[in-house]
């Protein structure tokens, strides 16, 4: 890691905005923080609210077949996260105590409950369509949700927990190709009126393994995925948000169909909360007061 | 049809979820065009290098490597596969 992102984060934790979690990658936010992340959610919301849509907090928890229909999983199985819990009979609890008392290796008497964490906020949206017709306008949502990746990292730009907002379309093939083209177009103008410096750059997720970079490389040659990136908690730039095309991928899985009969497609555009925040603290510095005036007003951070 | 043909061929039909035989593709049909997904597009990948006994470098993980059989074949060759 470069020094300047430890440095940073050193500065951080003296500022008091983020306290080092139980975990590596596990950050506690302060209010202050956490007022700036209210600020951008109500700033991005105010500039969709041009379109009738369905906006929802969805839980951090979904069903694990979502990762299994929605390809996620053997895409992504080294970010994924499930929920275990005990399931044996009581017989068995002896054995959970002596691995407890030994400081052994008590999470292995566990088995999956069903339940995984949710990887991006837009997961929650196709299964709640699943089966349905959606009309040839399409469907627009507003969401936000807690999401996971197994990540750990230092870097708080690489948080193991944090928060996403998106927009996310489900309808015809045009019109979700106009949502992210509308969604990248808007977003670098919110985010520049917050004094960001953006780029927009194609990207591709980072698909496992060496069978991945071929995922990678068809996503990026189709141009399904933009990032807009900015300096986070170093001069090199990460992503803050990003624009993506799914095609008919979500509608075939999901069984979701336009009046025609055909797959629904998709796209969602992706606010990452915390990287913005750590970002307007990168760029405008860590006492949040001194920050511009316009940005503050932005955000709604009143004296 | 050659033996790596078939071979190949063999490849895409058990990896390639296509809902047309791979036996009866011509040497150009656009296999995407033809229903290979990304995901199976891996599939086909790691078959192939299990067959031929080959490691397909970064350089050629590429969606154009696996866009048909013609492709794959000259992917192949360039990795000094009998093909």
């Amino acid at each position: 890691m470069e020094a300047s992102t430890d440095d940073f984060r050193i500065a951080l934790f003296e500022a008091g905005l983020l306290v080092p979690g139980s975990a590596t990658g596990l950050f506690h936010r302060s209010f202050a923080f956490e007022n700036v992340v209210r600020g951008i959610e109500s700033f991005v919301s105010a500039a969709g609210r041009d379109a009738q849509r369905r906006q929802l907090y969805f839980s951090p928890l979904l069903d694990q077949s979502v990762l299994a229909k929605s390809d996620y999983v053997i895409s992504f199985p080294n970010l994924v996260g499930i929920l275990t819990t005990f399931t044996r009979p009581e017989k068995d609890l002896p054995k959970l105590i002596d691995q407890v008392e030994s400081d052994g290796e008590w999470a292995e008497l566990m088995s999956p409950d069903g339940l995984a964490l949710c990887g991006a906020a837009c997961h929650h949206v196709y299964p709640s369509l699943a089966g349905t017709e959606v009309p040839d306008e399409g469907l627009l949502f507003e969401v936000q949700a807690t999401c996971h990746r197994h990540e750990p990292s230092d870097d708080p730009a690489r948080m193991q927990s944090f928060s996403m907002r998106e927009f996310v379309f489900v309808g015809s093939e045009g019109g979700a190709i106009a949502h992210r083209e509308l969604w990248l177009q808007r977003s670098t103008g919110l985010l520049e009126k917050l004094g960001l410096s953006i780029e927009m750059v194609t990207a591709n997720d980072p698909f496992f393994g060496r069978a991945g970079k071929l995922m990678g490389a068809t996503q990026r040659e189709k141009e399904a995925k933009f990032e807009l990136v900015a300096a986070i908690t170093s001069p090199k730039p990460g992503a803050i948000s990003s624009g993506n095309y799914h095609g008919d991928h979500f509608g075939k899985a999901f069984a979701i169909s336009l009046p025609n009969g055909d797959a629904a497609h998709s796209a969602c555009f992706a606010f990452g909360l915390e990287r913005i925040t750590l970002a307007l603290l990168h760029c405008h510095g860590l006492d949040i007061a001194a920050w511009p005036s316009q940005v503050r007003s932005s955000l709604n951070l009143v004296d | 049809m050659s033996g790596a043909d078939t071979t190949i061929r063999e490849v895409l039909q058990a990896n390639g979820r296509l809902p047309v035989s791979a036996m009866t593709l011509r040497d150009d049909d656009d296999l995407y065009q033809h229903g290979l997904s990304s995901h199976a597009s891996v599939n086909v990948m790691l078959g192939l290098e299990s067959a031929f006994d080959i490691e397909f470098p970064d350089v050629l993980l590429r969606r154009d490597t696996f866009k048909s059989v013609a492709s794959i074949r000259a992917a192949l060759a360039s990795l000094g596969a009998e093909v």
